[in-house]
């Protein structure tokens, strides 16, 4: 049944992905080169601007729920999703803490949480790891700071994305998230990627990075890498917010979810049921 | 104009050379930053702004604290000030000069910088900081060339430079706001959201400013036979003690909001700068010392200017170390701990540090010597034309 919805759910991704592009001679270059590269030819297929097929398809906001009920009872499948991450974007892998690169990663409640933390929190979120990333913000403040339109959103699936050859690496939009969720390379990354996916571009130094909700990934078809990591627990479901009948729509419908820090206005896309 | 430079006493080059030593040192340390990275800073992923961006941003205030020299000799005719109107002037060029030059070290992209007029984004306030400074900085050159040239050939300045000087005068105010707004439209950066703070930072602008021409002219009166004058070193000192109680008086109410309130992101980073941030049994205090010293120096400062003011006393002496402390204090409230503090908690509520490195201070040393390397060329010219109209 689940799989089922999310087979629905991917063949409609996939659908927009295509549609979005308009002309299908173009679609095998786009879906390897514009959405793979952060959305750079994107851009210059409109992607700042109302989409050429914008009219026609009604507008998709993709979203996650984080099911935090089935990371507490594996909090191994956590590390497996973001290793999935790690390999699927040549995340840099560097020891020292200042200069770390991190799409998804695993904090502890209070710091994933602050609004939400207490003095008497249960056993349960003092002692799991939560996972954390963009949050894809419906207004979010990184696109607002940015000064070259290096960091934008994606018209026609709600994904805030980076074009990693326009950033001049200003970090304004590092400054700006309030979920900590950019990473800017302090140093050239490329010694520090373990396994090389040659699917993905890596970066050069000085640019800011961020999870991409897979858009190179959704462009083939296929889940988020972390999504696909967690097949069939249910632990992360992806999909369409603005989709009554979507699966994720469905959770939202009758789980109680929190969002983090709902209180700077930016309308995250990512829920989380703890 | 530009000759005047050429010529001067065997102290105005050692001043020049050691500059010149200290712009050599900044260019090297720039260049292994240049092929590394900024990872050859102290800057970290939680603490992604240090010096580079906090120096900028005190170096706009330096800009406009021109202003209080514009403002009450072309509006309100104060004649006083009719010697040092330049000077102000120029430090605005200078100050200005080492803002964009900050900015540039502290682009991971630099040969991109020209993305930001490529793809204008009326949205980002740094869009709008780049307008108002090179704006400010052209009137400046603009103002300052045309009406020392009229000076130099004793004819009055031509009418239509007034409109530029009169569009300069909201320009200054426009600069130092932006820049604020930089900081105050920032959500999740609790100690950065207040709307405070475009009014603290032109209180301590309209301070830092006349406070590092007031130096400049008791070093000139002291190396270059050129005096100020007492009325307009003295008036000066009334608008910098001035300008330190609003800016004093508007950090009280920080703190008074964070620590009254006690709602935790207001308290979080003012805890860190002056007592310590405890921290999962870790105590973080790296700037306390910095910033008592800069409270003891403010007060020190505004003291010294009060006790000459109700006394009606007169000492070049005390003018000179208030000037000095005050400057100093200003320089550390928001070319380090402001902007430092900001990311203290990170969004994350954890604490990482900041320590500037060796080559990070090399670059920082490198553009302020630069900037006093041209503000000593400039003064050159404008003391030159001052003693060439005199003879």
């Amino acid at each position: 049944m689940m799989d089922n919805k999310r087979r629905k759910f991917l063949k409609m991704a996939g659908a927009t992905v295509l549609a979005g592009i308009s002309a299908p001679a173009i679609v095998k270059l786009s879906s390897t080169d514009a959405v793979a590269s952060g959305g750079g030819q994107e851009a210059a297929a409109g992607g700042h601007s109302q989409s050429a097929a914008g009219a026609s398809s009604a507008r998709i906001r993709l979203g996650m729920v984080v099911d935090m009920r089935v990371f507490y009872q594996d909090q191994a499948l956590l590390d497996v999703a973001i290793e999935a991450c790690v390999k699927a974007h040549n995340i840099p892998e560097i020891p020292d803490r200042k200069s770390e690169i991190k799409w998804i990663w695993k904090t502890g409640y209070e710091n994933a949480f602050p609004e939400h933390s207490h003095n008497h929190r249960s056993q349960i979120l003092e002692h799991n790891q939560f996972a954390v990333l963009c949050n894809h913000c419906d207004n979010p403040s990184c696109v607002k700071a940015c000064p070259t339109k290096a960091t934008f959103v994606v018209e026609k699936n709600g994904i805030v994305a980076m074009d990693f050859h326009r950033c001049i690496g200003c970090r304004f939009c590092m400054a700006a998230c309030p979920f900590g969720a950019r990473s800017f390379n302090w140093q050239d990354p490329r010694p520090f990627i373990k396994r090389y996916n040659p699917d993905f571009p890596t970066r050069m130094r000085g640019v800011v990075e961020k999870c991409n909700f897979c858009g190179e990934r959704l462009a083939l078809g296929l889940e988020p890498a972390c999504v696909e990591a967690c097949k069939g627990t249910g632990a992360l479901v992806f999909g369409d917010l603005n989709d009554a009948d979507s699966e994720i729509r469905k959770v939202l419908d009758e789980e109680f979810t929190i969002q983090r820090k709902p209180s700077a206005g930016t309308i995250p896309s990512v829920f989380y049921i703890v | 104009m530009i000759e005047k430079t050429l010529k001067g006493k065997p102290a105005y080059w050692i001043w020049l050379a050691i500059l010149g030593a200290l712009i050599a040192i900044g260019w090297a340390c720039y260049f292994r930053q240049y092929a590394f990275g900024l990872g050859l800073t102290g800057m970290s992923r939680d603490v992604s702004w240090g010096l580079y961006i906090s120096q900028f941003t005190f170096l706009v205030g330096v800009a406009a604290g021109g202003l209080m020299l514009v403002l009450p000799y072309y509006i309100h005719n104060y004649k006083a000030f009719a010697r040092i109107t330049i000077l102000g002037e120029f430090l605005a060029i200078s100050a200005l000069v080492m803002c964009l030059m900050f900015i540039m070290a502290d682009l991971g992209q630099p040969l991109r910088g020209l993305n930001v007029i490529f793809f204008p984004t009326p949205h980002s306030m740094l869009f709008w900081d780049m307008c108002v400074l090179w704006g400010y900085l052209l009137l400046n050159v603009l103002c300052g060339w045309v009406i020392l040239t009229a000076e130099r050939k004793q004819v009055p300045p031509p009418k239509w430079i007034y409109i530029f000087v009169a569009i300069s005068i909201p320009f200054a105010v426009s600069i130092h706001t932006v820049t604020a707004m930089l900081y105050c439209g920032l959500p999740g950066r609790h100690f950065w959201l207040s709307a405070i703070i475009a009014p603290r930072f032109l209180a301590s602008a309209f301070a830092a400013g006349p406070s590092l021409i007031l130096i400049a002219c008791l070093v000139m009166r002291k190396y270059a036979d050129f005096d100020a004058g007492k009325e307009a070193i003295s008036k000066l000192t009334t608008i910098i003690m001035y300008a330190v109680i609003i800016n004093t008086f508007f950090f009280l109410l920080e703190f008074f909001v964070g620590y009254y309130s006690e709602v935790p992101g207001h308290i979080h980073s003012l805890q860190y700068l002056f007592f310590g941030l405890e921290h999962n049994g870790e105590v973080y205090n790296n700037l306390v010392p910095f910033m008592w010293v800069a409270t003891l120096f403010n007060f020190t400062g505004l003291g010294i200017l009060a006790y000459m003011k109700i006394f009606k006393v007169f000492d070049y002496r005390l003018v000179g170390t208030a000037a000095v402390l005050i400057f100093l204090a200003l320089w550390t409230d928001k070319g380090l701990g402001f902007v430092f503090a900001g990311f203290v908690p990170n969004p994350l509520e954890e604490v990482t540090e900041y320590i500037p490195t060796l080559n990070e201070l090399g670059i920082t040393i490198g553009v302020w010597a630069t900037g006093f390397f041209l503000l000593t060329l400039l003064y050159k010219i404008a003391i030159g034309v001052e003693h060439e109209v005199e003879q």
